[in-house]
């Protein structure tokens, strides 16, 4: 065996190791309330924690520098281990669902997307429940960041890891100069936010469990619920107000917040135009959803209009996917404009899904640009963010990006039509996976069960594709990459 | 310590190399070029800013506010000597390193421009190399010559040959070859380019290049024992280029030496025959076979290619060997020429990075009580250690060398004390004041080693 995948299966035990810590939690409280969930928990942690810890240590003493194709490769296989670990607990705890089935639930939990396969939530394992937040939280900032933070040995191999997980097209932005620093960082903000928007809820009237489990699908911009009505179990104008601010904030960079918060200034973000961008087009799409909600006659009034816009629109821009009212039986173009809204999603370093702010912007940009080029042939204009020019590479490489996530897309409608879904259902409910929203239109309004096990199968790798931003999950399927 | 390193350049890239090994620098790497910036990052634990160092806008970008340590090595002395000017005038002020090629600038940068200096050193390329050159002039046979504790010890390596009364022969033999109370430790050796641990049973080979430690007395005894005896005094010396490097040299060599230069422009070589009047000032190419053997080259003893041009050097000196030249030495500034060619037709590859690298290094450990040098481009460390302290704060005070905890990596070659070289022998007692002179030839290494020594407080 090379010395190279010495080296990936000693970094991939390690992190496998780690990443199956996340049980833990969810374990001891099933413990904690003596519930029949303890086993399923255990089964799921110990073989995975063992079996990679055994790796590690089998390998722990190769020395060998990662390259940035295996870091490609253990992201993308750590995910796919992670997602079928964290099947297991679903799959023995609830006799009612199939592996396919548990496997969906949690990539969807993993992922942040928040699609489910179930139903009858409130009267499931109160750990359980928290298991599914869990993943979301986990998920959100990201294991493989995670486990950078938090191992040593991750230090310039870590740095390659750090790129094929983070969000947004520039990934060369490091907080600090030491990455497992930075990595650090960015969970730390991450889990402050947690922590005040648990508070903010708990204010808000939702019981110290419901407060926590939301807090953590929240910030995350992930989407599960505690309740099958989701925010409608609580129908409280306050608790949506401050869902929405958090899924705001949790769809802007965290380096964003973290200098805002070290300078203790918000010149920071205003100095940002991909924020700016972000919050504008946010503002935009919700007065026109409230307008239109008012001119349709569908809602009566314009407080309660504004406020259902605001949460559902907040909601899929950052790719939550939460539901209060429900929005699929709104009239006209809303319920379709609701899933476009997720394409966008929210900046880059966020937690949120779709192709993100920065991307459509630039691409827009690019696009302006070839249609002044026509005007004035010999004339210069660049793409600019934030008043400074874009390099070409960039430009180039944004553009790839977009016409393979559109491709894909296309592809996962015409599978998902092939296998018999309708037309609205297959639309729907490929965008709501690759794009990390949750919740779509037609058959899989509510949840995922009707799809078939091949469609599910074909949804659940949508959304790996779409939280790692393709690249990372289809460079593992060119030929180029496998060879020598 | 937050280091800040203006220009991604070979020296800036090596420095950054050579600094983030240590666990607890943060290091900032600054330059314009994005692609070497990115291709740094691929294998370094580092930050990098695209902009132009000098810029204040850049310079608070990369955090200059928090900065320890500024490394001002882009390849514009103006741009060193702003951005440690700007530096200057934080508060807080961070040590100050800069490359400064251009000479009248030295003292301006140790003036400053009103007020505090710009730099706290000062580094310049053309007189370290020169002075690299001239040590190795002086002990003929040597690849490279260091000197530890203001010079009562030095480090030399050299290549052994076939001929030498030691090569062939287990190290703990040396003892009887030399005269009674001459001591030399071996302290390296490199064998294929790896790290032999040199032990009293491990036998030097004919091609290993082996680094020993000797008071100064006692290098040219320990040189013959690698190789066969050098009759030979060093007289002629024959400089191609006369460029700022090869100009300085014979500026310097010209009164103790016969020294020849040739040098391809003429204005430049009526210029340097101005100043250069013991000199023969040559105009010619320096691969002009029948102009070399015109000028004797046969009959000269070292031959020094020092034009700008790596492709010419490494030619030039192969040339001058074939024709005769019995030592040549050719300065190289890529690095993988370098140990492409060096012990094989030429004898000594300058390389201008490393002796930079590691005259820098030094000068950024200043003031700390420890000195790293970086042997054979960086592929092993040699540290000098000022033992402080006393039996209650120091690890190693009062201990026999046996006792101490090294790593795997690490010897130690000898001890300072006063003004005497002692042989490490495993039962030296370490006292106050020694210095200590330790091999590392495994980089991550370092950090343990120094912080063995280091004074531990325990208030």
């Amino acid at each position: 065996m090379s010395a190279r995948i010495k080296a990936i299966l000693r970094v991939f035990g390690a992190v496998t190791a780690l990443s199956s810590l996340i049980i833990l939690p969810s374990l001891l409280l099933a413990a904690l309330w003596h519930e029949n969930t303890v086993l399923p928990f255990i089964d799921a942690m110990l073989p995975a924690f063992a079996a990679g810890s055994l790796l590690w240590f089998a390998f722990r003493n190769n020395r060998y520098e990662l390259r940035l194709r295996d870091g490609f490769l253990i992201t993308g296989g750590l995910w796919l281990i992670a997602s079928l670990v964290t099947a297991i607990p679903f799959y023995m705890a609830l006799p009612q669902i199939t592996f396919t089935d548990a496997v969906f639930e949690s990539v969807s939990g993993l992922t942040t997307t928040g699609a489910t396969m179930l139903t009858g939530l409130d009267g499931l394992p109160r750990s359980l429940l928290f298991f599914r937040s869990s993943l979301n939280f986990f998920g959100g900032m990201g294991i493989v960041i995670l486990a950078v933070a938090v191992l040593p040995m991750l230090k310039i191999g870590g740095m390659h890891l750090f790129k094929a997980e983070s969000t947004g097209p520039v990934k060369d932005n490091k907080l600090t100069p030491r990455i497992a620093e930075t990595a650090r960082t960015l969970w730390v903000v991450y889990l402050g936010l947690n922590v005040l928007c648990a508070l903010a809820y708990w204010f808000g009237g939702m019981s110290p469990f419901d407060a926590v489990n939301h807090a953590m699908t929240t910030v995350a911009t992930a989407g599960f619920s505690t309740h099958d009505a989701s925010f409608a179990y609580w129908n409280s104008p306050l608790i949506e107000t401050i869902a929405t601010v958090f899924m705001l904030l949790g769809g802007i960079s965290f380096s964003l917040h973290w200098y805002a918060w070290r300078a203790a200034t918000v010149s920071h973000y205003q100095a940002n135009s991909e924020l700016r961008g972000f919050l504008a087009i946010a503002a935009a799409f919700i007065a026109i959803v409230t307008l239109y909600l008012l001119v349709a006659g569908e809602i009566n009034g314009y407080s309660q209009s504004f406020r259902a816009a605001m949460f559902q629109v907040v909601s899929h821009i950052t790719t939550t996917g939460y539901a209060s009212t429900g929005f699929s039986h709104w009239p006209g173009m809303l319920p379709i404009l609701m899933i476009m809204l997720a394409f966008i999603g929210g900046c880059s370093g966020s937690t949120s899904g779709g192709i993100k702010v920065a991307r459509v912007q630039l691409v827009i940009q690019q696009g302006l640009r070839e249609l002044k080029q026509l005007v004035h042939p010999k004339a210069q204009f660049l793409v600019t963010l934030g008043g400074r020019r874009v390099s070409e590479s960039v430009v180039i490489s944004v553009a790839g990006f977009c016409a393979l996530y559109i491709t894909v897309y296309l592809i996962l409608v015409l599978l998902l039509s092939a296998d018999g879904m309708d037309l609205l259902t297959a639309f729907s409910a490929a965008a709501a996976c690759l794009n990390n929203l949750g919740p779509g239109l037609g058959q899989v309004a509510v949840h995922y069960q009707a799809l078939s096990d091949f469609s599910t199968w074909l949804m659940s790798f949508a959304m790996l594709v779409g939280r790692l931003e393709i690249f990372t999950i289809l460079v593992l399927f060119t030929p180029a990459f496998w060879q020598e | 310590m937050k280091i800040l390193i203006l220009g991604a350049g070979q020296v800036g890239s090596s420095v950054a190399a050579a600094l983030s090994v240590e666990e607890e620098n943060e290091i900032t790497v600054v330059d314009r070029d994005l692609n070497r910036l990115r291709e740094l990052t691929e294998k370094l634990d580092i930050r990098t800013v695209t902009g132009h160092a000098s810029l204040p806008s850049v310079l608070s970008q990369a955090g200059i506010d928090e900065t320890d340590l500024l490394v001002a090595v882009t390849s514009s002395d103006e741009v060193n000597i702003i951005a440690c000017q700007i530096a200057a005038q934080q508060a807080g002020a961070p040590t100050r390193v800069a490359r400064l090629r251009e000479q009248e600038y030295l003292a301006l940068a140790k003036q400053g421009l009103g007020g505090e200096a710009a730099v706290t050193a000062a580094i310049s390329p053309e007189q370290l190399v020169c002075e690299h050159v001239e040590r190795l002039i002086a002990t003929p046979g040597a690849l490279q010559v260091l000197d530890f504790a203001g010079g009562r010890a030095q480090l030399v390596a050299v290549r052994a040959l076939h001929g030498g009364a030691l090569v062939g022969h287990e190290i703990r033999e040396l003892r009887r070859h030399l005269p009674q109370g001459m001591e030399v430790r071996v302290a390296a050796i490199f064998r294929k380019g790896q790290a032999v641990k040199p032990e009293g049973i491990t036998v030097i080979e004919a091609g290993d290049e082996v680094f020993f430690l000797a008071p100064q007395g006692a290098i040219k005894a320990m040189m013959s024992e690698l190789r066969s005896a050098d009759k030979r005094l060093t007289k002629r010396i024959f400089i191609s280029g006369g460029g700022g490097i090869g100009r300085r040299l014979a500026k310097s060599l010209e009164n103790r030496y016969s020294i020849k230069v040739l040098e391809r422009s003429r204005d430049r070589a009526r210029a340097i025959a101005e100043d250069l009047l013991n000199t023969i000032v040559l105009i010619g190419d320096c691969a002009d076979e029948d102009l070399l053997r015109e000028e004797n080259i046969d009959q000269t003893d070292v031959y020094c290619a020092l034009t700008n041009d790596d492709e010419a050097n490494i030619l030039s000196a192969m040339l001058a060997k074939r024709l005769g030249c019995p030592r040549v030495v050719a300065l190289i500034n890529r690095a993988s020429y370098a140990e492409l060619v060096e012990g094989s037709t030429i004898d000594i590859a300058i390389s201008p990075q490393s002796v930079t690298l590691s005259a820098l290094l030094s000068h950024i450990r200043e003031g700390a009580p420890e000195r790293v040098y970086s042997l054979r481009r960086g592929a092993a460390e040699a540290i000098e250690v000022v033992v402080r302290g006393d039996r209650r704060s120091s690890k190693v005070i009062g201990r026999e060398l046996d006792d101490l905890q090294l790593p795997e990596s690490t010897t130690i070659g000898g001890i300072v004390r006063g003004d005497r070289l002692l042989i490490a022998h495993h039962d030296i007692v370490i006292e106050p004041g020694d210095h200590v002179i330790l091999f590392v030839t495994n980089k991550r290494d370092l950090s343990a080693v120094i912080a063995l020594f280091k004074e531990v407080d325990w208030h």
